[in-house]
């Protein structure tokens, strides 16, 4: 083991390298460019054998990465925003071929006007295409979830393409310390790439052809046993990990200080770990809070909220927003503990676009609950300027 | 070769729901004759991956990845990078798309796919338009036909891609026809035989999609060589050399039929004939043919420096 002191994205970069991924297509964009950047310095030293692909678009990118990937090797990129959105056909190309492929999205507000800060809307406008998505709120804790995804995304009872996202420059930037694990322990923990499937003229297969309404939905619902059987595995692969690596992150959500909690406040990515200071310092003022931090958003918790809701009252923290609906986390979790005795669900928008959250302001908001000031039926827009209407 | 030597090997067999007379399968059937079994396809949307494919069949004796419209060209980078990690550098990889999954929604990663030197062979299949979603117009439908999306007929010319795949200095460049596939074989094996990303394209006329009778398929596509419409030539590393009728034509042996002869057979330009001749247009469609072929004397001259 070594201590590695850098930005989250040299660090995902390392992780990615131990992986040993055979080929890796990128396209730069800001604020995920160091991950590519720093990969395509591995493989022109010779610190990883793998093919490099620089391609023309982020559409591309994932074609590349999905025949590949269909023609049985590991694979890995990393994007970012409107990458991702660019992306989005293939995504569901790669959802629906049950590919394994492994990606980074660095959170940040989708544009028009142009920002490069941290909103979790590019993610979660991906959540219907069939890929497992992370959400992590430190450098080693994307560096432990990388190696962990490829475990999980090539288990042939998941088989579905993983994608980890964290917030542009709070953790892409950022320099933190981080734990790195000997090479022999990770090639242990992940052994080389067995395809449950590839194309090989060998075995002569079409792949991807015409599938009439007969089996399609059987399809879709083989990538939901997949999606169950991640819930499963998460937690069993993260204690396997533990077990060799000595850190476990949570399985499907993260709990913090919620054993006596009356009520539990709901965060993702960086808003998670700043809620964690948020929790500690609205316990020392006597309030009975803790935190939920999901760390998994595909395949959606609810089997752990409806236990973690259950005379509760929770308040979710959305940095997303479906826009006439409101934040993903807020809706979802509503539909996960529908009929849970005495659980209220809270719903505020904050810091989306990329406006910091703090955490006075996750503060501010939990009060603003406990006090009987919000409604579970209203979500607040927090720090909201004057807008002069619509 | 001669048709009777070609390989009895059948890697596209019988079954796929196309078209009677559909030039796209027969290209492909010749084509993956000419390749063998050490290859894999890629199907961007086209007919050929809605026609020849319903799981849990396949009319194919190869591989075939399908995949989206846009990315033919991205997808074999990935597939070839992929059989090289695998040690199979040996299997062919090669992209079968239609005109639109090649002028228009595909250009941009075949263009990337052949800057990066990827190892494989573009074929653009070209009926000159959209024919599996009905017949719309593309960026190789010519001046003046018609199509479900220009009624009155395309006031638009073709791209030039062949010219465009040229400008990206590629070792190998063809075109080729369905209705010369003797010349086609050769071509397929010789884009096979040379290292890098090599470009083929084939014209390929569409009983359905043109409107004329199915049984002068191969006729049309004479035709379309005879009056200067379709050209052959291959640029074996930026030399250029016209091939059979069109380097008879080039080298003035043999004259251009007039372009009329081509047009009046197919419905998609009846408008130009009845109920009056639209004289304008088709003296249009006579001079800009006639300017193609002054661009290809120069660039039987000149070539392409490649490298």
């Amino acid at each position: 083991m070594t201590l590695m002191f850098d930005v989250g994205n040299k660090v995902a970069a390392k992780a990615v390298q131990m992986c040993k991924p055979e080929v890796i297509a990128a396209y730069p964009i800001t604020p995920q460019t160091v991950i590519v950047e720093e990969l395509a310095r591995f493989v022109e030293n010779g610190e990883l054998d793998a093919e490099y692909l620089c391609v023309e678009s982020e559409h591309s990118v994932m074609a590349a990465t999905c025949a590949a990937a269909s023609m049985g090797v590991r694979t890995f990129t990393a994007t970012s925003s409107q990458g991702l959105a660019f992306m989005h056909e293939m995504l569901h190309w790669a959802g629906l071929s049950r590919l394994p492929i492994v990606m980074i999205n660095v959170n940040r507000t989708l544009g028009p006007g142009w920002s490069l800060w941290p909103d979790e809307t590019d993610s979660m406008a991906q959540r219907d295409t069939g890929w497992i998505q992370f959400f992590v709120s430190s450098a080693q804790e994307a560096f432990d979830t990388v190696i962990l995804a490829f475990r999980l995304a090539e288990h042939h009872e998941v088989q579905l393409p993983v994608l980890i996202s964290y917030s542009a420059f709070t953790i892409s930037h950022t320099m933190m310390p981080v734990e790195i694990p000997e090479q022999d322990d990770v090639d242990a923990f992940l052994p080389p790439f067995k395809p449950y499937w590839r194309l090989d003229w060998r075995n002569p297969v079409t792949f991807g052809n015409v599938l009439s309404d007969e089996y399609h939905m059987e399809k879709r619902y083989t990538m939901h046993l997949g999606m169950e059987a991640a819930k499963r595995l998460i937690p069993d692969l993260g204690r396997e990990y533990e077990q060799r690596f000595g850190r476990y992150h949570g399985g499907l959500i993260e709990e913090y200080r919620t054993d006596d909690a009356d009520y539990v406040l709901l965060a993702m990515a960086s808003v998670g770990s700043e809620a964690k200071v948020a929790v500690d310092n609205l316990r020392e003022q006597g309030h009975r809070v803790g935190l939920a931090r999901l760390r998994v958003v595909r395949p959606y918790p609810d089997e752990d909220l409806r236990r973690i809701g259950r005379k509760r009252k929770l308040i979710a923290l959305d940095r997303n927003i479906s826009v006439g609906s409101g934040g993903w986390m807020y809706h979802e979790t509503r539909s996960a503990v529908m009929g849970v005795e005495g659980c209220d669900v809270y719903g505020y928008l904050c810091g989306v676009g990329g406006r910091d959250v703090t955490y006075e302001d996750i503060e501010q908001m939990a009060l603003k609950v406990f006090t009987g000031d919000a409604r579970p039926d209203v979500v607040e827009w927090w720090d909201l300027k004057q807008t002069g209407g619509n | 070769m001669a048709i009777k030597d070609l390989p009895r090997e059948e890697l596209m067999h019988p079954g796929a729901g196309s078209c009677p007379a559909c030039t796209d399968l027969l290209t492909l059937r010749m084509t993956l004759k000419a390749l063998g079994p050490k290859t894999v396809l890629v199907t961007p949307a086209s007919c050929t991956a809605s026609v020849a494919c319903g799981y849990p069949k396949t009319p194919f004796g190869v591989p075939v990845l399908t995949m989206a419209f846009a990315a033919g060209g991205a997808a074999a980078s990935g597939a070839v990078a992929a059989l090289h990690r695998l040690g199979e550098d040996d299997v062919n990889v090669v992209v079968w798309a239609g005109d639109g999954g090649t002028y228009d929604i595909g250009l941009q990663s075949m263009s990337g796919a052949m800057e990066r030197g990827t190892n494989f062979i573009f074929v653009c299949y070209n009926n000159e338009i959209y024919s599996n979603t009905g017949v719309q117009r593309s960026g190789a439908t010519p001046f003046g036909a018609w199509t479900t999306t220009t009624w009155k007929g395309k006031v638009d010319q073709r791209k030039d891609m062949p010219a465009i795949m040229l400008a990206h200095r590629l070792p190998y460049v063809a075109t080729a026809s369905a209705s010369y596939i003797e010349d086609l074989y050769r071509k397929v094996q010789k884009a096979a035989s040379i290292r890098g990303p090599k470009y083929l394209e084939f014209h390929i006329p569409c009983a359905p999609g043109w409107r004329f009778p199915m049984e002068r398929t191969i006729e049309m596509g004479r035709l379309a060589v005879e009056t200067g419409a379709w050209a052959l030539f291959e640029a074996d590393d930026g030399k250029v050399e016209f091939n059979l009728r069109s380097k008879q034509i080039l080298d003035g042996k043999t004259q251009r039929k007039p372009i009329e002869e081509y047009l009046e057979l197919q419905g998609r330009f009846a408008h130009l004939f009845r109920p009056e001749r639209d004289e304008e247009a088709l003296a249009g469609i006579q001079q800009f043919i006639d300017r193609e072929w002054e661009r290809y004397k120069q660039l039987a001259a000149c070539g392409m420096s490649v490298g």
